[in-house]
């Protein structure tokens, strides 16, 4: 069921796609940011700091959403042994501990003019370090072993031990005392962020993606062009 | 459909994430004092003993309960069920106020009172414009 991925058919399409994703990446990224910077309102309480949540939340939100993936894939790559997946999710890897470490950084550079502090351990920012510590150790371990089916046994099972923590970061704020606040956008339940602060939210995650995806396709076809020198036809 | 072989990985794969879905909630378990950051003024109550070591308490600070007294600042923090009074001098966090959330890490004197070493203003989901708070607290 999944033959039909020859290097060559998806290397026709993926090396193209990075300037079309740059460019509407841009667009997107301006558009986010004049409304986040510029046109969006102050919070009633935090006043402008309120901007830096525009930078924290699509980071934190994409890097727990990439790990997510990268599970998907390993798990069902490795049941199926399809090597392509295995290196879709290994491109896809740095862009997701990127924005971990921007989702940690704002968020430390958020919590000292709010909280008071830079950094507590208290769940939900522990368990996003845990995530953190887990896309590093992953990342490793593609660069520690030359064995290919050494490195699907053990990124998989990476990825399956760190996928237990993605649910322990959603619900740490519902589940324990926590000083991190707990979500404002619920999907089942009406949002607790005022419209006109929603949108900037959604546009900048909607950026960020696409700089995640023009990552993974720099990163694709790096690899595609791997397989290509070492003369394989096939995944 | 499938060979014998994927459906082993499969379980495989599925024995490994419950095995380790298991152990990962028995260490949280196991660990929940350390997991919950603050204790509400109502976990202090029903408490056996007066805790001596560090601790933190979290709630909110009870309304026109701030009193500055020099370099001094007393308040309330309550869970709506119990409360209970904290004295703290140093440096304020900007979202310290009245009706807020708060975590005070210190030491207990006794039951009603908490001397506090430091405290952190924890501030709740809730995002709008000043003009919408006015319209609707105005309603």
């Amino acid at each position: 069921m999944f033959k039909y991925f020859s290097p060559h058919k998806i290397f026709s399409i993926t090396s193209k796609a990075p300037k079309y994703v740059l460019l509407l990446f841009i667009v997107i990224l301006t558009i986010g940011l004049t409304e986040a910077l510029i046109l969006s309102p102050e919070d009633y309480k935090q006043s402008h700091s309120v901007r830096i949540m525009y930078v924290h939340v699509p980071a934190a939100w994409i890097s727990l959403g990439v790990f997510s993936l990268i599970t998907f894939l390993s798990t069902v790559g490795y049941i199926f042994k399809v090597r392509n997946f295995f290196l879709i999710a290994k491109s896809l890897a740095p862009s997701g501990f990127v924005f971990n470490i921007v989702a940690l950084v704002t968020g430390s550079i958020w919590g000292k003019p709010t909280w008071g502090t830079w950094w507590v351990w208290d769940a939900r920012i522990t368990s996003m370090l845990i995530l953190a510590l887990f896309y590093l150790i992953y990342l490793v371990a593609w660069r520690l072993y030359d064995n290919n089916e050494k490195i699907f046994k053990i990124t998989s099972v990476i990825s399956i031990l760190g996928i237990i923590n993605v649910p322990i970061i959603k619900y740490s704020v519902d589940w324990w005392n926590t000083l991190h606040q707990p979500a404002s956008i619920n999907i089942l339940s009406e949002s607790s962020i005022h419209i006109s602060m929603l949108y900037p939210l959604l546009i900048m995650t909607a950026a960020f993606a696409l700089f995640s995806l023009l990552i993974f396709l720099m990163k694709y076809n790096t690899e595609l062009i791997k397989i290509k020198n070492k003369g394989l036809d096939r995944l | 459909m499938y060979g014998r072989k994927v459906k082993l990985r499969f379980f495989f794969v599925f024995l490994i994430f419950i095995i380790l879905s298991l152990s990962v909630f028995l260490i949280i378990k196991s660990l929940e004092d350390n997991v919950i950051y603050f204790k509400s003024p109502s976990d202090l109550k029903t408490a056996a003993e007066i805790e001596k070591k560090k601790i933190r308490i979290g709630g909110m600070v009870k309304i026109e309960s701030i009193l500055i007294k020099e370099k001094e600042v007393k308040f309330i923090v309550t869970d709506y069920k119990n409360e209970i009074n904290v004295i703290y001098s140093g440096v304020i966090p900007n979202l310290f106020a009245e009706g807020k959330g708060v975590v005070a890490e210190g030491f207990l004197k006794d039951e009603n009172l908490f001397l506090a070493t430091k405290i952190l203003a924890k501030h709740d989901e809730n995002y709008m414009p000043p003009e919408v708070k006015k319209a609707l607290e105005g309603k």
